[in-house]
């Protein structure tokens, strides 16, 4: 959360999230298609599809890029889930950029994707 | 894990409010019967595909689960446009969604692809303009 200079949104955990990987995308079905498990999420779209799919690929929390906030019913969908929603003043690629920076990779074995 | 359990779920088509809401519930039925976390996800995902195919294109449709000791078997029947080229559907990139399905995170043609790459066994029928029918089996027993 510090790196990002992020925001809590949801207030269902002790603000602690591990997080093994991250992913990034605004594609749905990408982070369907190739996230892992126990990822974190970085995405410019704060639709409530974001948390439904989240929920099913075991994404482990969201941040929302460029200070976006999403509406109430997709914060009340997310504790509902138990997925902790950040918000971050950065842009996607910053975002990113800090994360691999401080060692975090999409992939742990290869970095690919 | 339990034994065996099954379930309906119906889906409204363009409802997006709740569209994923039976694949969440799916999720947690095979997470309560001690189904493993991997082969869960999997389902979650395959199942997740399927049930926005569903309010993307049709009308109305049903997801029906099974699960045994055995296998995790899904059937999602809708009644809409159905698929003229079923071929060209399973292409990845290919994708017949409209801009405001996009704009949400989806319909970039890599749908029904996935649900393939998850599971074990893939069925899909489809007759143009009366419904699309996708059944897919996960194995339980190697994993």
């Amino acid at each position: 959360m510090d790196i990002l200079g992020a925001e809590m949104l949801s207030n269902n955990d002790d603000g602690k999230i591990v997080v093994e990987n991250v992913y990034c995308a605004d594609l749905m079905s990408n982070v369907l298609s190739y996230s892992i498990t126990n990822s974190l999420l970085i995405t410019n779209l704060t639709n409530a599809q974001v948390v439904r799919t989240a929920d099913v690929a075991d994404i482990k929390a969201i941040v929302f890029c460029r200070g976006k906030k999403p509406e109430l019913g997709t914060i009340m969908l997310a504790e509902r889930k138990t997925i902790p929603l950040l918000v971050t003043g950065l842009s996607m690629f910053e975002a990113c950029g800090r994360l691999y920076e401080n060692g975090l990779r999409s992939d742990k074995d290869t970095g690919r994707q | 894990m339990t034994s065996s359990s099954e379930g309906t779920f119906f889906l409204t088509g363009k409802d997006f409010v709740k569209a994923g809401t039976a694949s969440g519930s799916l999720k947690r039925v095979l997470e309560d019967m001690g189904v493993p976390s991997a082969v869960v996800r999997r389902a979650a995902i395959a199942a997740f595909e399927a049930e926005m195919n569903t309010i993307i294109y049709a009308v109305a449709g049903i997801m029906h689960y099974y699960v045994t000791a055995e296998m995790i078997k899904v059937v999602i029947q809708d009644m809409g446009q159905g698929i003229e080229n079923i071929e060209l559907a399973m292409t990845e990139g290919y994708s017949t969604a409209p801009d405001y399905i996009r704009e949400m995170g989806f319909g970039s043609g890599m749908g029904l692809p996935n649900i393939k790459k998850n599971v074990d066994k893939f069925m899909l029928s489809s007759v143009s303009g009366e419904g699309t029918t996708l059944e897919f089996i996960i194995n339980l027993e190697k994993t």
